[in-house]
Formats: C-alpha cells, sequence, structure tokens
C-alpha cells in the first residue's frame, strides 16, 4: 500500500513539473514587455528599465524559471502587480469562500444526487427512472449563470427569503454564512448532482442484475440492506472517479458562480487577475489549482485501492 | 459612613463611571458600492477617479475651491502675495496632524507640492514658474517664483485629476513615478484608511478621524468643513449592478454610487431609496494625430462632423433628463462655455462629413478603435460611434478590451495593425472640463502631449497666454479662441454631457451639495 | 461536461476486446428515439442558422437609439443605413442598443453551431492524431501522456482564459482556447482503443509478420475509433457551446460586434430584472441546443456499442 501510494506520488512530480513550466512561460507568451506592464500606464522608459532590471527580467529564460521556480517551492509567488500585496497573502485572503462553496457544493450533489441515482435504478424502467435521467441531462445542458440568477431571482428577489449576494465568514456567524452559501452552492451543485445521479443509478444496476444480488434477496436480505451492503459499496468506485475528475468542473463553475454571486474567492480572483494581466496572479492560481487537482486524484487512487483491492496498478 | 453605605455609594459611582466609560452603542456605518474597486491607492499617480475619492477620504488639501470655484483656505490658515506677486506666503492652521499622530509642518507641504509638479499636467505647467521653496518655520513656507503666474493658485486648489493633497514629508519622497503603497496612506483627512481591515476586491475600510480638526465654516464645494457624522465607511465591491441594486433594497448596503441608466425606473419605484443624478461626466472622443488615416487634420473633421452627440447620448443614457447635449469643449456649466466654431460638429452630418471625406482624398483607411467591454458606462460607445462614422463613409474596426489594456495600448505611437489605435473613446469628469489648462486635451505641446499627440503652436502659445493673464475678459477671448483653433485641427471631440445616477437609503442625509462622491457632512439616520 | 463518462470508458474499453460497429448498428442508431430527437433538433437549428437573413430578420448590428428596448412583440420603424424607413415587428424585443433580439438570436445561432461543430472536429482530429502516435510508439507514450495529464491538471477554465488572455481576442482564439483543454481527454480515449487492439492476437500475427504500422492503424484501430470518437464529438460539442457562453459572460469569449448567444446574455445580464427577454430567449435557444446534442450523444453511444451503454 505504501510503496503503492509513493510510486504514485512520483509520477506526479514529472506532471506538476510541465505544470509549473507551463504557468512559467506565461508571462513570456505575452504580446509586450513585462516589465512596461507591471510599471503602469504612464512610466518613462527608465522606469521600465529600472524595473526589468530590479525584477531580473533581462536574465536568460532558463535562469528567470529555475529561479522562479525556487520562489515557488517555498510559497513566494511575488507581489500582485495591482493589489500591491504578496500573492499568498491575497490568495489566502480568498481561499475560505472558494473552499466553502465547494465543499458546500459537493455535499449538496452527493446528499440530492446518490438518493436520486438509487431511486432510479431500483425503479428502472419507470416515469421517475426517466424524469431522473431526464432531469439529469438538463442540468448539464444549462448554462452556470443561467442557473445561478434563476435561482437568485426566485429565492433571493422574489421570495426574499435569502440574501441576494455576498459571502459570510464562518467565524462571523454560523447561520448568515449558510444563508448566503445556500443558493451558490446549489446552481454549482446542479452539474455534480446531473453527473452523480447517472453514475449512480448505473453503477447500482449493474450490481443489481448480479447473481450475488439474487442469492442475497434469496436469502431474505432486505432491500435496504441489499443496498447498503452492496449496491452502493460497488458504486463507491465510479462515484470517486468523478469527484476526482469533477474538481476542475468545480472550480469552472465557481469562476462563474462566484461572478453571479459577487463571492470575493478565487473563481473572481481569476477572472479579475486574467483581465488585469496579473502575471503573479495567474501564475500562482494555474499551479495552485493544478496542486489541487492532483492532490484530490491522488486521494481518489488511494481510495480506489482501498475499496477495491482489485484496483492496483 | 456606615459600611454598607461606602460600599452602595462606591458600587453607585462605579457603575456611573462605567457607563460613562462604555463605548457608544456600535457606531453608525455606511456601506456603498463605488463605481469601481480601489487597486492604487496613490491619487497623484493614478488617473482613476476612484483613487481621486479615496483621496477625498484620507487626505486633506492646502487650498480648496468652493461651490463657485473661488480658491479658499482648507489646510493654510491664510495666505499672502507680495506687491510683485513673486513671493507667496502660506500659513497653516494649528493644531493638525498626520494620522500616525506626527504634526503636520511646511516641509510637509513643500515635498508634496513638488511630488505633484512633477507628475500632474497642470502641476507640470506650474513648475517651470517656480523658483524655489523656502520654509519660514514650522507652519510657514513659501513659493517664490520666477515671473508672475496667474494660475498658481489654480493649481494648488486643482480639485481633481489629479487633485493636490499635502502628504507627509517622507511619503511625498516617493518617487513620482512610483505610487505610494497601501502602508504609505497616511493622510490628515477627516477619514483614516484601516488596512488591517482592507481586503482587495472585495471591501475598502476607512473610520473616522476623532482627531480631525474641521474648518469653522460650513463646506461648499470642496471647500470649508469637513465633518465626519459617521464612525465608519465600508466600500464594498459588487461589480454587477442588478446585485448591488437588491442589496441596496434589502437594507444590505447603504448606497450604489452608479446606477445603471436602465435600472433606475426599478429602483425609483422604491420608496425607501433616494434615486438621484450626482455625477456630471462628458463624454469624448480623441484621435490619434500620429497614424494615418487621422494624421489628417480634414479627415479628423469630418469624423468631427460625423458624430452625433445627441445619438450618442440617446444610446448611452437613454432618459433625456438625465444628458445635455453640450455643442462646446467646456462644460454647459462652465464660465468658459462658448459654441464658437461648433456649428457645423457633432450633429451627426453624414453627408457633410462623406464630401469631406472625399475633399481629403481619404482612401479607406480602417479607423481602429479600442473598445472597453468592462465598464458599463462605456461600454456601448465603440458601436454607436461606428455606426454612426460609417454612415459617412469611414471604414471602422472595433477592437474590444477591457479598460486596464485599453490604457496600455494608448501609450504605442505603433500603427494600428501593430498594436497601436486610431481614436479612443471615454468619459471625463465635468470638473475637469472647466477650462482650457485642466482640459489635458488641449495640451498640443510637441514634446510632452499624450494620448493622441497633437502637436500646434498656435494653441500652445493661446494657452500659455491664457495661463499668464490674469484679466477674465482675455482669458473667456482666448478660450474661445482655442475652442475655435480645435474645430479646425480636431484634439478632442466633445459627445456630449450627462449624470450619472445614484442611489441611496433615505437614511443617508448628505448636509451639503456634494461636487463629487464625499462621505464626510453625511449624516445617517 | 461528460469527460467523466469518457474517462471511465477509456479505462473499461482498455480491457475489453471489440469489434468495430457495423453498419446494421448505425441504422440502429437512427431509430433510436433519443438519436432521432436530437437529430431534429439540430438539423432545425442548422436550418435557422443557415436561412438566417430569411426569417424576418434584419442586421444583428443595426443601432437604432429610439428604439431601445422595446418588449417582445413591439412594433417599431426601421432607419436603415441608405435612409429610408421600414416597419418590423421585434418579436423578441430590442436590446439597450435598439438591436433587434430575434435577429440576433438568429444569426448568434451560426456562431454557436460554428463554434460547436469546429471545437468538436480539431480536438477530435488533433486527438486522435496525438493518441494514435501514443498508443502505437512505446517511446512517445511516457512523454506524450504526461504532457497530457500536465494539460489536464489545470482546469480547463483556467486554461482557456489564460489563452484568451495571451492571445488576441477573436474567434479563432476562443476556438483554439477551448479546444486546447479538451484535447487530453480524446487522446485518452484512442489511445486506450490503439492499446486494446494492438493485444488482439491477430494483430500481434500481423505485426510480427511484418506488416507496417501504418497500414496497421487503418486497417484494425481506425474502424474502432469511430464510434467512440463521435459519441464523444457530441459531447465535446455541446460542452464547447457551453464553454463559450460562460467565456463571453466573464467578458473573454467572442467579440461582442458578433451576436453569439453566450454575448447575448452576457450583455443582457446587465438588466435581467427590468428585461429578462434580453436573456430569455438566447438562454432558451443555448440550452436547447445543448440538450439536443448532449441527448443525440446519449442515444448514439446506447445504440453504437451496447457495452459502452452498461457503463453509464
Amino acid at each position: 500500500m505504501l510503496s503503492f501510494i509513493v510510486r504514485r506520488m512520483l509520477a506526479l512530480l514529472p506532471v506538476l513539473l510541465l505544470v509549473a513550466v507551463f504557468a512559467f512561460l506565461v508571462l513570456r507568451m505575452v504580446p509586450g514587455d513585462p516589465a512596461a506592464i507591471i510599471a503602469g500606464e504612464t512610466a518613462t522608459t527608465e522606469q521600465v528599465a529600472e524595473i526589468r532590471q530590479r525584477l531580473g527580467l533581462d536574465q536568460p529564460l532558463a535562469k528567470q524559471f529555475v529561479i522562479w521556480l525556487g520562489h515557488v517551492i517555498k510559497g513566494d509567488f511575488g507581489e500582485s502587480y495591482f493589489f500591491k500585496l504578496t500573492v499568498m497573502d491575497l490568495i489566502r485572503q480568498r481561499i475560505e469562500p472558494t473552499l466553502a462553496l465547494g465543499a458546500c457544493a459537493l455535499m449538496i450533489s452527493i446528499a440530492v444526487a446518490v438518493p436520486l441515482g438509487v431511486l432510479a435504478a431500483f425503479r428502472q424502467g419507470s416515469r421517475i427512472d426517466d424524469m431522473v435521467m431526464g432531469l439529469s441531462v438538463l442540468g448539464f445542458s444549462v448554462p452556470g449563470f443561467v442557473l445561478g440568477y434563476a435561482l437568485m431571482y426566485v429565492f433571493a428577489i422574489e421570495l426574499d427569503w435569502l440574501p441576494v449576494q455576498g459571502y459570510t465568514r464562518i467565524a462571523d456567524g454560523l447561520g448568515p454564512f449558510l444563508a448566503r452559501i445556500i443558493l451558490p452552492a446549489s446552481a454549482l451543485a446542479v452539474v455534480y448532482i446531473a453527473l452523480i445521479a447517472r453514475i449512480t443509478r448505473t453503477s447500482v444496476l449493474e450490481v443489481l442484475n448480479e447473481d450475488y444480488i439474487r442469492t442475497a434477496r434469496a436469502k431474505g436480505l432486505t432491500e435496504v440492506e441489499v443496498l447498503v451492503r452492496h449496491a452502493l459499496r460497488n458504486a463507491a468506485v465510479p462515484i470517486l472517479t468523478i469527484i476526482g475528475i469533477g474538481i476542475g468542473l468545480l472550480i469552472g463553475g465557481a469562476v462563474v458562480t462566484e461572478s453571479v454571486f459577487a463571492i470575493p474567492g478565487l473563481g473572481r480572483l481569476t477572472v479579475e487577475a486574467v483581465l488585469s494581466r496579473d502575471f503573479p496572479v495567474i501564475q500562482a492560481l494555474i499551479v495552485l489549482f493544478s496542486v489541487a487537482y492532483v492532490m484530490v486524484n491522488l486521494l481518489v487512487d488511494i481510495g480506489y485501492a482501498f475499496l477495491d483491492p482489485r484496483i492496483r496498478y | 459612613m456606615k459600611t454598607p453605605d461606602l460600599i452602595k455609594h462606591s458600587l453607585a459611582a462605579l457603575g456611573t463611571a462605567l457607563a460613562l466609560a462604555a463605548p457608544a452603542v456600535q457606531g453608525q456605518t455606511i456601506k456603498v458600492v463605488m463605481h469601481s474597486d480601489l487597486k492604487v491607492f496613490d491619487p497623484t499617480v493614478s488617473t482613476a477617479y476612484i483613487v481621486r475619492n479615496h483621496g477625498y477620504m484620507v487626505f486633506d488639501q492646502l487650498v480648496a475651491r468652493d461651490e463657485r470655484g473661488v480658491v479658499k483656505p482648507q489646510m493654510a490658515d491664510k495666505w499672502e502675495t507680495s506687491k510683485d506677486g513673486l513671493v507667496w506666503t502660506f500659513t497653516l492652521r494649528d493644531g493638525q496632524e498626520w494620522h500616525d499622530g506626527t504634526p503636520v509642518t511646511a516641509e510637509d507641504c513643500i515635498a508634496s507640492i513638488k511630488r505633484f509638479n512633477q507628475r500632474d499636467a497642470t502641476g507640470l505647467r506650474a513648475a517651470p514658474f517656480i523658483k524655489t521653496y523656502e520654509v519660514v518655520n514650522a507652519k510657514t513656507f513659501r513659493i517664490v517664483l520666477n515671473e508672475p503666474y496667474g494660475l498658481l493658485l489654480d493649481s494648488l486648489s486643482k480639485p481633481s485629476l489629479a487633485p493636490l493633497f499635502m502628504m507627509p514629508k517622507k511619503v511625498a519622497e516617493t518617487p513620482a513615478a512610483e505610487p505610494i503603497k497601501p502602508e504609505q496612506v497616511i493622510g490628515s483627512g477627516p477619514f483614516i484608511f484601516k488596512r488591517d481591515e482592507w481586503r482587495p476586491g472585495e471591501k475598502v475600510v476607512y473610520v473616522k478621524n476623532t482627531k480631525y480638526k474641521p474648518r469653522a465654516e460650513p463646506p461648499s464645494g470642496l471647500a470649508g468643513g469637513k465633518v465626519a457624522y459617521v464612525d465608519r465607511v465600508e466600500w464594498i465591491a459588487i461589480s454587477d449592478g442588478q446585485t448591488a441594486l437588491a442589496a441596496l433594497t434589502n437594507g444590505e448596503i447603504d448606497m450604489v454610487e452608479i446606477l445603471a441608466n436602465d435600472l433606475v425606473p426599478l429602483a425609483a419605484k422604491n420608496k425607501s431609496l433616494v434615486v438621484e443624478p450626482t455625477w456630471k461626466q462628458t463624454y469624448f472622443l480623441r484621435p490619434n494625430w500620429v497614424n494615418p488615416p487621422f494624421d489628417n487634420p480634414k479627415i479628423r473633421q469630418a469624423a468631427m462632423i460625423a458624430l452625433n452627440q445627441e445619438q450618442i447620448l440617446k444610446g448611452m443614457v437613454g432618459d433625456a433628463r438625465n444628458y445635455k447635449v453640450c455643442y462646446s469643449t467646456y462644460a454647459c456649466n462652465s464660465p468658459f462655455y462658448t459654441d464658437a466654431g461648433m456649428g457645423a460638429m457633432v450633429r451627426g452630418d453624414a453627408k457633410r462629413a462623406a464630401a469631406l471625406l472625399k475633399e481629403a482624398g481619404y482612401d479607406g483607411t480602417p479607423i481602429l478603435l479600442p473598445h472597453t467591454t468592462d465598464l458599463p458606462v462605456l461600454n456601448n460607445l465603440g458601436p454607436l460611434a461606428k455606426q454612426q462614422l460609417e454612415r459617412a463613409g469611414f471604414k471602422v474596426e472595433l477592437a474590444p478590451s477591457d479598460w486596464q489594456s485599453l490604457t496600455m495600448r494608448l501609450r504605442k505611437k505603433e500603427k494600428p495593425s501593430e498594436g497601436g489605435w486610431s481614436a479612443y473613446m471615454s468619459s471625463l469628469d465635468l470638473n475637469d472640463a472647466q477650462n482650457p489648462i485642466d482640459r489635458g486635451s488641449f495640451n498640443t505641446n510637441c514634446k510632452t502631449s499624450f494620448l493622441g499627440w497633437p502637436c500646434d503652436d498656435k494653441m500652445e502659445q493661446m494657452r500659455d497666454a491664457f495661463a499668464r493673464t490674469s484679466d477674465p475678459a482675455a482669458r473667456k477671448g482666448l478660450a474661445r479662441e482655442m475652442q475655435e483653433r480645435n474645430a479646425e485641427i480636431v484634439t478632442v471631440i466633445p459627445l456630449g454631457e450627462y449624470s450619472a445616477v445614484s442611489a441611496r437609503s433615505i437614511k443617508l442625509e448628505p448636509t451639503f451639495k456634494q461636487p463629487l462622491t464625499l462621505f464626510y457632512g453625511v449624516k445617517k439616520k | 461536461m461528460n469527460a467523466s463518462d469518457n474517462d471511465l470508458q477509456a479505462q473499461l474499453l482498455a480491457t475489453r476486446p471489440r469489434a468495430a460497429a457495423r453498419p446494421s448498428l448505425w441504422r440502429k442508431a437512427l431509430r433510436n428515439r433519443r438519436v432521432m430527437t436530437g437529430a431534429v433538433i439540430l438539423v432545425l437549428m442548422l436550418l435557422v442558422a443557415l436561412l438566417a437573413p430569411w426569417l424576418g430578420t434584419v442586421d444583428p448590428a443595426l443601432i437604432d437609439v429610439s428604439a431601445r428596448n422595446l418588449k417582445p412583440g413591439e412594433r417599431l420603424s426601421i432607419t436603415l443605413d441608405n435612409g429610408s424607413a421600414a416597419d418590423h415587428t421585434a418579436y423578441f424585443g430590442t436590446d439597450n442598443l435598439g438591436r433587434d433580439v430575434f435577429s440576433r438570436v438568429l444569426y448568434g445561432t451560426r456562431v454557436s453551431l460554428v463554434i460547436g461543430a469546429a471545437v468538436a472536429v480539431i480536438s477530435l482530429t488533433i486527438g486522435l492524431v496525438i493518441g494514435l502516435l501514443a498508443g502505437f510508439f512505446r517511446h512517445l507514450d511516457g512523454p506524450v501522456m504526461r504532457v497530457m495529464d500536465a494539460m489536464m491538471a489545470i482546469p480547463g477554465i483556467l486554461l482557456a482564459i489564460t489563452l484568451v488572455a495571451i492571445w488576441k481576442g477573436g474567434m479563432l482564439t476562443v476556438i483554439l482556447a477551448i479546444v486546447v483543454p479538451d484535447i487530453p481527454r480524446v487522446v485518452r480515449l484512442v489511445r486506450s482503443v490503439v492499446l486494446s487492439v494492438r493485444e488482439e492476437p491477430y494483430v500481434e500475427a500481423a505485426e510480427s509478420l511484418g506488416a507496417p504500422t501504418a497500414w496497421l492503424l487503418i486497417r484494425h484501430v481506425l474502424p474502432n475509433t469511430v464510434a467512440p470518437l463521435i459519441v464523444q464529438g457530441t459531447f465535446l460539442c455541446a460542452a464547447a457551446m457551453l464553454s463559450e457562453a460562460a467565456l463571453s459572460f466573464l467578458g473573454i469569449g467572442i467579440p461582442p460586434e458578433i451576436p453569439s448567444w453566450g454575448n447575448i446574455i452576457a450583455e443582457g445580464r446587465a438588466l435581467f430584472r427590468v428585461h429578462p427577454h434580453h436573456i430569455f430567449y438566447p438562454s432558451i435557444f443555448l440550452a436547447l441546443t445543448v440538450l439536443a446534442v448532449n441527448v443525440l450523444g446519449d442515444g448514439l453511444r446506447d445504440a453504437l456499442d451496447p457495452k459502452m451503454r452498461k457503463n453509464l
């Protein structure tokens, strides 16, 4: 087991290195002089040259990369061009909303999707099954921001049950935090629900058709016991897969959802950084999101290994 | 006294002491969504209005203009001029302190003026007239001129883009090209910037400066007593206008500085909101003299004739109550307003423009118009201008970009195909369109002009003459001539005045007529 | 969007021998109800796109400031560029600049369909080539797959918006920005097919007899890739249309003069409470088209390979 984990982690290193190279090159791929971009709109040529020298932008590319990588490993991504804060401070300030949003979306998805999928599987072929499948396709056909605005309009504006926008830190009160997070988390969860419901249904169906289930039923196990002891455990692997791969979806969705609901998280920071060409921030976000994705998938792989001894490649 | 009585009395005294010492009930806070997010903190270096507004929160001016434009003392107590007009002596008011507790001194003021004169267009114009600065004592300093300069007080009281604020010497010694950092925001103004509560992209927090000593007289324009009635002001960043309006309606915030024009009817229905036009601005277009086709003055004139102020205002603003056609390069409320030379201009005369294009030999070179996509107040200018120009026979290409990139692009002199530009459009606070000196587009000095690089000796001579004379009649005449000259050479095309509408809770009560968004002098019920 | 499906498919495909989809299977596919529904809607959209100029539309870029924000169904008088006036009914109302929403939505069909199709075709082509190479040439496999993993590690939307920020904006940029994050998934799918086919005894036999690689590729591997690639193509198309809408919504998509559904929604979002018709109509068209493509893909997958169906 341990060697499995170690092997997987080693396999990740080249991937992370490639991501780092790409992140580094981003600033250099932009047409224009990075020093001029940092110096600002009304700086003189001398000031631009001074900044170029001070930030080491006149060194050979490979050398710059190595220096940059050294800083990055220590967690130093430099200073944001626009906010005059270190990038790490900026990210630290904005990470809680995104994590909270993602975690809540994930919890909502699993809580809603798994029962739906199970229901659809147990009632395969019925109207309920068709409805669940239909809603699932609808779920990943509607754009995320449309969903966001629709939810906001119905629940926050027309019915006035919930606040319209923003984010309250958990430390400032659990009630307000939940009130503000539930709409955006639900908007974000819809796509995930669609996917998880489908795959739950399929996996459960697959299991339900196996011989040992007939045996179990013949033995007198109730449907619930069949469900819990056998179907769900086998469905766990594909569900884990989706969660791992879906992190990418979650981040993409967060960018849009945070924009709709004015949540000051990493998603909105991404858009702002790209729009203002704030390259240290863009680079840091690329690296951090990729590391997060890779780590989550590593955990998923380890989870597989636990759940299914057959999967040890 | 018997012991129990002693205890009783002591407890009573203690109770009273505690009650008096107890902090007031949670102080009053104003939460507002400003028109933009604050990223830069240096009002001298930045030309963004949000930074200017930030400046007015935490800094104070040496002298300031009241609501009629008359220069009044602000941080200064008084000033005196020598008979020959060459020596100006300023004396500061007593007891002023910077936010870090150190006293305001003459040296601080000199350093601030010096920095301003290195950076700002009006300051740059004043700089050659100044021979030297002298410190007389901690409260008093002199500005010694080479020759009389009629605009010295105007320069020192500059209200907008960029205003002259007083900063501590150690901050003002930051090189003029570098913006000051957030930790250097130490002013002497009515509010203090709370750096530890600032969350970029989320909110900016100011708290009342309890040590600030407002002047005795009532506020007028940017002069007079600046009294902060609330304890705290928070600038909240919400980029979506409807979300902001919904938050305002719900009472989550108190004010939205600029409301999208089409949301105004929705907001106006709400009885708990005050919706009114507050910020007067003017749209404009500046052609780039360096690249064809706008290197030809006749073609520039054709553009000025083809564009249509009324249509642009209708398209951008919609409600006629909130815009005003003004056929002048000066604000309609400016003492220098005139419509001289503007007879055929900006009225959308496509036929006449087409004829002029033919005469000028326009060969169809496309005009590259960068247009903003992320600022609702500017977004539609591009398509509107394009249609009007095309009707006259121009070929127009729109280059969409976000505002930041656009400002970078504007620094380039290259051809449009290499990343340059032919013309650009934006909006200017009317405070900045009052006279030919403040109107940056009239700077036609072939060496120092920017954003279009216009170059015209005649115009420069007139500007110089304007700066040197203090005779109001002569100034008006010169202003008129400069506008006529502009109609010939076209450094700027005015595209109409409008008022941005703001919405605020009825709980907020401004106590005087504000020339720009200020938070002193505002009460909250 | 359905990347998950395909990864799982890829893994499972790698362990099962399969035969290429036979012609009869295609006919069966066409009779599948979902394929029919999806195909019909798509054909309708295609017709709308092609016939846009003749369906009662005006120039989608025609600005008329006196006709701003009209409600759906209102009549107005349009002043054309040559100065003449014409009567016109704004079926979907007008937008902030007086442009006719009906015309914009219909013309927007072109943009969205082109983007969806272009992204699908380009991703499939590039992915196919890379996947074939990686699967067949062992020494290429390692490095190529590492690069693909790295590409997959960066969230698609982040990669897309970074690319749009670096290159000049425009339709081609947006297409390429959406294509790049999609390539790894196609590569993985193709590669798994190649790997599973290579292990077939008849292929090994052919190799040992000296058959050239290219011939093997064409004769045995390609046919097996067709069905899964078509299915994946439909999902890529649907996802691309949604991605374009998201990019335009964030302000970094198609230049605003070109009416795409994403753009129209992005411009209309600022006023959706007072003028919901600005985003209502393009949203419906977008959701319907994406739905149609997804349903088509679902149906195709079920019909073309019963084994695939078991998985999802």
